[in-house]
C-alpha cells in the first residue's frame, strides 16, 4: 500500500470472521435490551394484579398467529437465500430472499391492521399499563422488522445489477439478526396474546 | 494487497476499493474518517470542547453557591432573561445548571475520553494492526456524539429551558418537566447507541485482530481495562437504553410506566398503576457499571505509565487482570447502593451494602499492585507519570468516601449531601480525569509526532492536583455538616449560614481550577506546531504502538512486520544491557529456546515481580 503502510490483516484470530463475531456480541446487547422491557412488563403485572387477565382479551391471537407463522416461515426462506447465494444460484437467491422480505412487509402490514383495530376501540398506550407495555414491546420489535427491511431491500436490489451479490458472509449476518427479530417474536406471542387471555383455556 | 486475507464480512469489501482510498478527499479524510487515529482525535477534540462548556456551567453554579444573590460577573449580563434576573442566577437555572453540569461531563465528556478516545487510539495501535474491526461502524459511533450533544442542549434556545431534573433524570418530574427534559432523553439515547456500537467494535477488535504471536495475556493493561468496559458497556448501555425509551413513551405517549398511582399534576393523565422506582432500577443497573466504564479504562492507562516511568514490570499482572473482571462483574449486581433512600426492603438494601463493600477487594487488589509497582522503581516524575500517581492517590480517597456511603445505616445521613458531591469528583475527576490526563500525555508524542512542553505540563498538572484537593476535599466536610446537594441558595437555612465561608473558598478554588486547564489545551495546540518532533519510541516503553512511527504511518499505521513475543512489561530485567524488552523484538536464539519452555510450563513471559499474587 502507499505511504509505506502494511496491510496487517490476517485471519481473525478466532476462526470466526469479523461481521459474525461483531452480530453476535450486538445480539448480546440486544438481548439485554429487551429483557429491560421484559423486566418492566414482569414488575407492571405484579404491582397491578388482575389487570392483565382483564384486559388482555381486547387483542386479537388470530392476527398474531398469523404472523407469528409469517415470520416463522421468513426465518426459513432467509435459510434458504443463504443456501443458494453459497450455492452461487442466484435466480434461488432473490427468490428467497425476495419472500423473506415479502414476510417481512406482510408482518408489518398485519402490525398496522392490528394496531389500528385497537386505536379504533379507542385503545393507545394511555389505556393502562398493559397496554403501554404491548404498544412499547410490540412497537420496538416492529422497528426491528424495519432494521431487516433496509439491507434487505440493498441486496436484493444490488443482485439484480451486473455485478450481482455475492458476499455469502453478509447475507449470513443478516440472518442471524433476523433469526433473533424473529425469536423475540417468539416470546412476545404468548405473552401478550395467550397468557393472559382466559378465552383460552388451554392457558 | 496480494497478502490480504479478506474475511467475507470485511468492512472495506473487496481488495481493490481499499486501493480508491488513497485519492480521499478533505471530507473523507478529516471529518467522515474511517481510520482510528482520525476519530480517535475527533473524540479527543470533541470531548475537550465539552469539558470546558460543562466546566462553565460548574463555575455558574459555584458563584451562586458562594455569592448567592449577586450578579454573574462578564456572562451575567449577557444571559437570557429566562436564566437570571439582573444578572442574578434564578433557581431554575440553577437546577438546569446542575443537570446540565454533570450530564455534559458524564456523557460528553468522560465516557467519550475514556472510551472514545483510548479505546480508538489504543486498541489498534497495542495489539497491533492496521484498524478496528469495522471502520465504518467506528465512524458513527463518534458522529453519533453531535446529534447527542444538540438533543442535550437544545432545550436551552426553549422557552421553557433546558432539563432540570438531574443528570440521574427520575421520573416524575423528568416526565412532567417539558421540552429540555424530552429532548435530554433522546439525546442519551443517541450517546446509548454511540457507546453500544463503540463496544461491540472494541470487542470484536480485541478477539480477532490481535498481532500474530499475541496471546490475551500478553496483551498490555490498557487494552484489557478497554476489553472488559467495553463487554460493560455492551451489556450495561442496552438497559440504559430501555429505560430512556419507556421514558420516552411516557413523556410524549402518556402510558404513565414511571408515574406513582393517584399522581396529579398539571394535565398529566395519570392512569395508574406505574411504578417510578422501577425507572430507578433499570437507570442504575446501567449507571453503576457506568462509573466503571468511566474508570476501568483509565485503570489500565495508569498501570502502564506506571510501569514504564518505574522502569519495572506491573506487579501482579495477572492479578490486575483477574481484579478487573471483578470489579465489573461485582459492578453489575450493586446499583441498589444509590436508592438505600428511595424505598427499599432494608433486607435487599442489606445485600447491596455487602456487595458494594466486597467491591473494595479488589480495588484494593489494584491499588496495593501500583503500589508494588512503584515499590524500588526507578521513578521518573515526568508529566504523564504525575498525572498517573495523582490518579491513584484520589482514586483511594474516593474509594474510602464510597464505603462510607456504602454502608446504608451511615448512607442515610450523607446521602443528597456534598459529600455524595465530594465522591463523585474525586473518583471521576480525581480518578478518572487524571488518569485521562496521563493517558493523552502520554500518547501525545505517538498520535501528533511531536512532544509537549515538558514545564507548562508540569504547572497545568501541580495547578490542577492542589486546587483540585482544596476544591473537592472540604465539600466532603459541607456533606458531613447536612449541607444539601441542588440547592441554589444554601444561606436561606440558618444551620448552613457557618459554611458560607468555606463555600466562597471552594468557588475561588474552582475558578482557578478550572483557568489551569487551558493551560493544558494551549500547550496541546501550541505543541502540534512547535513541539520537538517525537521519535518511535520517546518512553521507552514495551508495548506495540512504540513500533510504529510516531505519528503511525496514513492509514495502517506500522510500516513493518510486527509479530509479538512476549507480554508488555519486560522492564529491568537482570543482566541485559538495555532496561526494557520491547514486545516486538525478536529473542535471540538461546532466549526463544528459553521462552517456550517457559511458555510451555504456563508462565506468561513476566519478568520478575511479575505474577506475585
Ligand atoms: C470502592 C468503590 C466505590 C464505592 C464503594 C462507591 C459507593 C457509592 C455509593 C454508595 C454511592 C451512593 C451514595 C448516595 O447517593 O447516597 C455512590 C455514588 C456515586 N459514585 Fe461511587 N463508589 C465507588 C466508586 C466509584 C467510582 C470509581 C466512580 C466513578 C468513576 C463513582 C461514581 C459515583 C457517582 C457519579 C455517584 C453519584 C451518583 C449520583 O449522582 O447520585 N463511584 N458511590
Ligand atoms: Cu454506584
Amino acid at each position: 500500500m502507499a505511504h509505506g503502510a502494511l496491510t496487517l490483516d490476517h485471519e481473525p484470530v478466532t476462526g470466526i470472521p469479523h461481521g459474525k463475531l461483531g452480530m453476535w456480541i450486538f445480539l448480546a446487547t440486544e438481548i439485554m435490551f429487551f429483557s429491560g422491557f421484559f423486566a418492566t412488563l414482569i414488575v407492571m403485572n405484579h404491582a397491578n394484579p388482575g389487570l392483565f387477565e382483564e384486559t388482555a382479551q381486547k387483542l386479537s391471537w388470530q392476527l398474531a398467529l398469523l404472523n407469528t407463522v409469517v415470520l416463522i416461515s421468513s426465518s426459513l426462506t432467509m435459510a434458504l437465500s443463504i443456501l443458494n447465494l453459497e450455492r452461487k444460484d442466484t435466480k434461488k437467491f432473490q427468490l428467497f430472499l425476495g419472500l423473506t422480505l415479502l414476510g417481512a412487509f406482510i408482518f408489518l402490514v398485519v402490525k398496522y391492521i392490528e394496531y389500528s383495530g385497537k386505536f379504533a376501540l379507542d385503545i393507545t398506550p394511555e389505556t393502562n399499563v398493559f397496554y403501554a407495555c404491548y404498544f412499547l414491546m410490540t412497537g420496538f420489535h416492529g422497528l426491528h422488522v424495519v432494521g431487516g427491511i433496509v439491507p434487505m431491500v440493498w441486496m436484493l436490489g444490488k443482485s439484480f445489477t451486473e455485478a450481482g451479490y455475492t458476499n455469502v458472509g453478509r447475507v449470513e449476518v443478516l440472518g442471524l439478526y433476523w433469526h433473533f427479530v424473529d425469536l423475540v417474536w417468539i416470546f412476545l406471542f404468548p405473552i401478550f396474546y395467550l397468557l393472559y387471555n382466559p378465552t383460552l383455556i388451554i392457558f | 494487497m496480494e497478502a490480504v486475507v479478506t474475511s467475507p464480512v470485511e468492512e472495506h469489501g473487496h481488495g481493490h476499493e481499499h486501493d480508491h482510498e488513497h485519492h480521499e478527499s478533505f471530507i473523507r479524510k478529516y471529518i467522515f474518517s474511517t481510520d482510528h487515529k482520525t476519530i480517535a482525535k475527533q473524540f479527543l477534540g470533541s470531548a475537550l470542547f465539552f469539558l470546558f462548556v460543562g466546566g462553565a456551567m460548574a463555575l455558574i453554579l459555584r458563584w451562586q453557591l458562594a455569592y448567592p444573590g449577586e450578579a454573574l460577573p462578564l456572562i451575567g449580563s449577557m444571559l437570557s432573561d429566562r436564566f437570571v434576573s439582573d444578572g442574578v442566577v434564578q433557581p431554575g437555572f440553577f437546577m438546569q445548571m446542575t443537570t446540565m453540569h454533570a450530564s455534559v461531563m458524564i456523557f460528553l465528556v468522560i465516557i467519550p475520553l475514556a472510551v472514545g478516545f483510548f479505546g480508538n487510539l489504543c486498541i489498534p495501535l497495542m495489539i497491533g494492526t492496521d484498524d478496528m474491526a469495522f471502520p465504518t461502524l467506528n465512524m458513527f459511533s463518534f458522529w453519533l456524539v453531535p446529534p447527542a450533544a444538540f438533543f442535550l442542549m437544545i432545550g436551552f434556545f426553549h422557552e421553557s429551558g433546558a432539563a432540570a431534573a438531574g443528570w440521574t433524570h427520575y421520573p416524575p418530574l423528568s416526565v412532567i418537566g417539558g421540552f429540555g427534559h424530552y429532548m435530554w432523553t433522546i439525546g442519551v439515547f443517541f450517546v446509548g447507541f454511540s457507546s453500544i456500537l463503540g463496544a461491540v467494535n472494541y470487542i470484536a477488535t480485541v478477539l480477532n485482530k490481535r498481532a500474530p504471536g499475541m496471546k490475551m495475556f500478553d496483551m498490555p493493561l490498557t487494552v484489557w481495562a478497554l476489553f472488559i468496559t467495553a463487554i460493560l458497556a455492551a451489556l450495561g448501555t442496552p438497559v440504559l437504553a430501555a429505560d430512556l425509551a419507556i421514558l420516552f413513551f411516557d413523556q410524549f405517549f402518556h402510558s404513565s410506566f414511571f408515574i406513582p398511582e393517584g399522581w396529579v399534576v398539571a394535565d398529566y393523565p395519570n392512569n395508574g398503576g406505574g411504578q417510578p422506582i422501577l425507572f430507578q432500577h433499570l437507570f442504575w443497573f446501567y449507571s453503576h457499571p457506568a462509573v466503571y466504564i468511566m474508570l476501568l479504562p483509565v485503570m489500565g492507562v495508569a498501570s502502564d505509565v506506571l510501569a514504564t516511568f518505574s522502569r519495572k514490570p506491573v506487579y501482579g499482572y495477572k492479578a490486575m487482570v483477574f481484579a478487573i473482571m471483578a470489579i465489573a462483574f461485582l459492578g453489575f449486581i450493586v446499583w441498589g447502593h444509590h436508592m438505600f433512600q428511595s424505598g427499599m426492603n432494608p433486607l435487599l438494601g442489606t445485600t447491596f451494602m455487602l456487595s458494594t463493600i466486597v467491591i473494595a477487594v479488589p480495588s484494593a487488589i489494584k491499588t496495593f499492585n501500583w503500589l508494588g509497582t512503584l515499590w524500588r522503581g526507578s521513578i521518573t516524575f515526568s508529566v504523564p507519570m504525575l498525572h498517573a500517581l495523582a490518579f491513584v492517590a484520589t482514586f483511594v480517597v474516593g474509594g474510602l468516601s464510597g464505603i462510607f456511603m456504602a454502608a446504608a445505616p451511615a448512607d442515610v445521613f450523607i446521602h443528597d449531601t456534598y459529600f455524595i458531591v465530594a465522591h463523585i469528583h474525586y473518583v471521576l475527576f480525581g480518578g478518572s480525569l487524571f488518569g485521562i490526563f496521563a493517558g493523552i500525555q502520554y500518547w501525545y508524542p505517538k498520535l501528533f509526532g511531536r512532544r509537549q512542553n515538558e514545564t507548562w505540563g508540569q504547572i497545568h498538572f501541580w495547578l490542577t492536583f492542589i486546587f483540585f484537593n482544596l476544591t473537592f476535599f472540604p465539600m466532603h466536610l459541607l456533606g458531613i455538616g447536612g449541607h444539601m446537594r441542588r440547592i441554589s441558595d444554601p444561606n436561606v437555612y440558618d444551620f448552613l449560614k457557618p459554611f458560607a465561608g468555606m463555600n466562597e473558598f471552594i468557588t475561588i478554588c474552582a475558578i482557578i481550577l478550572g483557568f489551569a486547564q487551558l493551560i493544558l489545551v494551549v500547550n496541546m495546540l501550541m505543541s502540534f506546531k512547535l513541539g520537538k518532533k517525537a521519535s518511535r519510541n520517546p518512553w521507552r516503553a514495551n508495548s506495540l504502538e512504540w513500533a510504529a512511527p510516531s505519528p503511525p504511518v496514513g492509514h495502517g499505521n506500522f510500516d513493518k512486520p510486527l509479530r509479538s513475543y512476549r507480554g508488555p512489561y519486560e522492564f529491568s530485567l537482570p543482566g541485559k544491557k538495555r532496561d526494557y524488552l520491547p514486545q516486538w523484538k525478536k529473542p535471540a536464539k538461546s532466549e526463544s529456546a528459553e521462552e517456550s519452555a517457559k511458555q510451555a510450563a504456563g508462565g506468561n513471559g513476566q519478568a520478575a515481580g511479575g505474577g506475585g499474587h
